[in-house]
């Protein structure tokens, strides 16, 4: 029954073997920080988190990332203890979340999406009430300025910017030195010079050795910081691994630019003339949106080795990105060929992996248009 | 913690301060009320002490504990290693010591400004008594109206509560004067059931405290049973 809520096939289908490097069993103190498996969550009978299995490795940094609504932070809320998991089995740091939550708050700081926080209250009192509820808490006029709240100590928390109150969250998240911190979303509302100071902090408890879980959209952040991420759509786990795995997993890219831009007709050619059986391409046009899983779409390109060539408009006029395609010395070829039987100057052209950016949006099946908000994808 | 942040919320030092001093002011002063006993002090200090514990225990308590919870103060409280009795603990201590500042204050005016006396029967361990079981049953009923319903609806029912008890519990009205179908299910209320105690121990009217102290704690119990089960942390 369980299997049967998402689409058929679905489910298996969607779920990524998640092991990895390390495969130990969860129950003692050296296992995984924390082990999901087979987790499910409905509300109202309609499946948020779908039969997900997670491994986060002790002393990694793993991001959590999908689109709005995947079923990100109400993972992070079961392995936080707040929810209770309809399926599956938790463990974070080989405690259940809900049977054993007074010894497992000890020991894990969490960054929860906004708020809680009495509005009267002010910054140097919340954080001396909240280290008084650990053992061996961190000095809070020391977290403070680490988070760059000095300035605004006395000041009462409905007065605080956006990216004050979340400075102030994620020290909240560190007062109690935890050996895992499970950060929902540490950004959002920063400024970029509070960002870049996260980022770093981040990086400091990582170097201490802390395990840390992130969701975010940040994918620039993820791709340099994380050691692992999965990616998650829909509730179902879609793509795990290191950033390098994951875009090295993404369909291989060719950069060009030419003068001025390609019109539909031009972009068919192309597509056509790259594709190696010469079969007629149905590119997307460009100023159209970039087709959500052009990938396996049967209708938008040619097929080559079991994919489709898809010509994507760039960042600026004129300037493209082919997908589908391995850039090998023929395909470079067949797209300087095309240029010089069209007249057209080729002025710039590179290969690349693809971003983890793109990769995401092509396992989401998201498309930057269909992102809300600009953040979601800065 | 939870104290300075009672401070610190201005406009509730004018529910637990001053409307019961202002009643029990202007209540003593003007005879509008045949009160059955010599001197309304004497009927009207245990009401409007009865009126102090209800606005700190269930509307103060009440609305605030109902907006930590909308703000997500207690999720977060709830991610720390503070044990869930330590929050319940702080949240009484503070209420007990706002009380204790309510009685002082409103004592020192009877005295002082009316000429009250201790009755000749009372019983200060009763009236102690009173006071700790009333505030076990309104902080009852406050807790579970905040953690069940929307912040909102808890602001607007216990200050509905409040009046309803104001009225119907005894506290400034003797409960002989109300109409008839009142009078019973008046008699059961806890507003009634702290009044009464307080006006035994306090030895303004003659009885038997087990009656009323009785009903304190079968509130007391009962309130704090639904509020330990319908709680919810955010």
């Amino acid at each position: 029954m369980s299997a049967g809520t998402g689409t058929a096939g679905g489910a298996g289908a969607g779920r990524v073997a998640a092991g990895g490097a390390n495969a130990t069993e969860a129950a003692g103190g050296t296992g995984a920080a924390i082990s999901v498996r087979g987790l499910v969550k409905r509300y109202d009978g309609r499946p948020v988190v779908d039969h997900l299995d997670l491994e986060v490795a002790r002393g990694e940094l793993f991001a959590l990332l999908g689109p709005n609504g995947a079923g990100k932070t109400t993972t992070v809320e079961i392995l936080e203890g707040y929810r209770r998991a309809d399926e599956g089995e938790v463990r974070v740091l080989g405690l259940d979340p809900r049977r054993d939550a007074a010894a497992l708050r000890a020991r894990i700081g969490l960054m929860l999406q906004g708020g809680g926080i009495y509005p009267q209250a002010r910054p140097r009192e919340i954080l001396a009430l909240f280290a008084r509820f650990y053992e061996d808490p961190r000095d809070p006029d020391e977290l403070l300025s680490l988070v760059g709240l000095t300035d605004v100590a006395r000041t009462r928390f409905k007065v605080l910017s956006g990216g004050q109150k979340q400075r102030l969250g994620l020290a909240l998240a560190l007062v109690g030195r935890p050996e895992l911190v499970i950060l929902d979303e540490p950004t959002a509302g920063m400024d970029p010079a509070a960002k870049a100071a996260t980022r770093s902090l981040i990086a400091d408890l990582r170097a201490a050795g802390v395990t840390i879980v992130l969701t975010t959209h940040e994918l620039a952040d993820v791709e340099r910081l994380a050691d692992r991420i999965a990616i998650i759509d829909r509730g179902r786990l879609v793509a795990f691994g290191s950033p390098a795995e994951l875009t090295a997993g993404g369909l291989s890219v060719i950069r060009f630019r030419v003068t001025t831009p390609l019109g539909d007709e031009e972009c068919a050619s192309l597509a056509a003339a790259l594709a190696a059986d010469g079969a007629p391409g149905a590119p997307v046009a460009p100023g159209a949106p970039v087709a959500p899983g052009a990938p396996v779409a049967p209708d938008s390109g040619a097929r080559n080795a079991g994919s489709t060539v898809t010509i994507h408009d760039g960042e600026r006029p004129g300037a493209y990105r082919i997908s589908g395609l391995t850039p090998d010395p023929a395909t470079i070829a067949r797209l300087t060929a095309w240029c010089a039987s069209r007249n057209r100057l080729l002025v710039e052209i590179r290969t690349e992996g693809g971003t983890l950016e793109e990769r995401y949006l092509e396992l989401t099946g998201e498309s930057a248009e269909n992102t809300d908000g600009n953040e979601a994808i800065a | 913690m939870e104290l300075r942040l009672t401070a610190r919320r201005g406009e509730n030092l004018l529910v637990t301060l001053v409307i019961p001093v202002v009643m029990l002011i202007f209540f003593a002063s003007v005879r509008v009320l045949t009160v059955g006993t010599d001197r309304p002090v004497d009927f009207l200090l245990p009401g409007v002490l009865a009126l102090a514990v209800i606005s700190t225990s269930l509307v103060n308590l009440g609305i605030a504990t109902a907006y930590e919870r909308s703000y997500g103060v207690l999720k977060r409280l709830g991610g720390s290693p503070l044990p869930r009795a330590g929050l319940v603990a702080a949240k009484m201590l503070a209420v007990l010591v706002v009380e204790a500042l309510q009685v002082t204050l409103l004592v020192t005016i009877a005295v002082i400004g009316f000429g009250w006396q201790l009755g000749p029967e009372a019983n200060l361990g009763v009236a102690a008594a009173a006071l700790l079981l009333g505030t076990l049953a309104f902080a009852g009923i406050g807790l579970a109206m905040a953690g069940a319903l929307r912040a909102e609806a808890t602001l607007a029912g216990a200050n509905a509560l409040f009046l309803v008890l104001l009225f119907l519990g005894g506290v400034v009205l003797p409960i002989d004067h109300l109409p008839a179908p009142l009078e019973a299910p008046a008699r059961i209320l806890p507003a009634s059931g702290l009044s009464d105690a307080l006006r035994i121990g306090l030895g303004s009217q003659p009885g038997d405290p087990v009656g009323p102290l009785a009903l304190l704690a079968a509130w007391g119990l009962g309130a704090s049973a639904v509020a330990a089960r319908t709680f919810r942390w955010e």
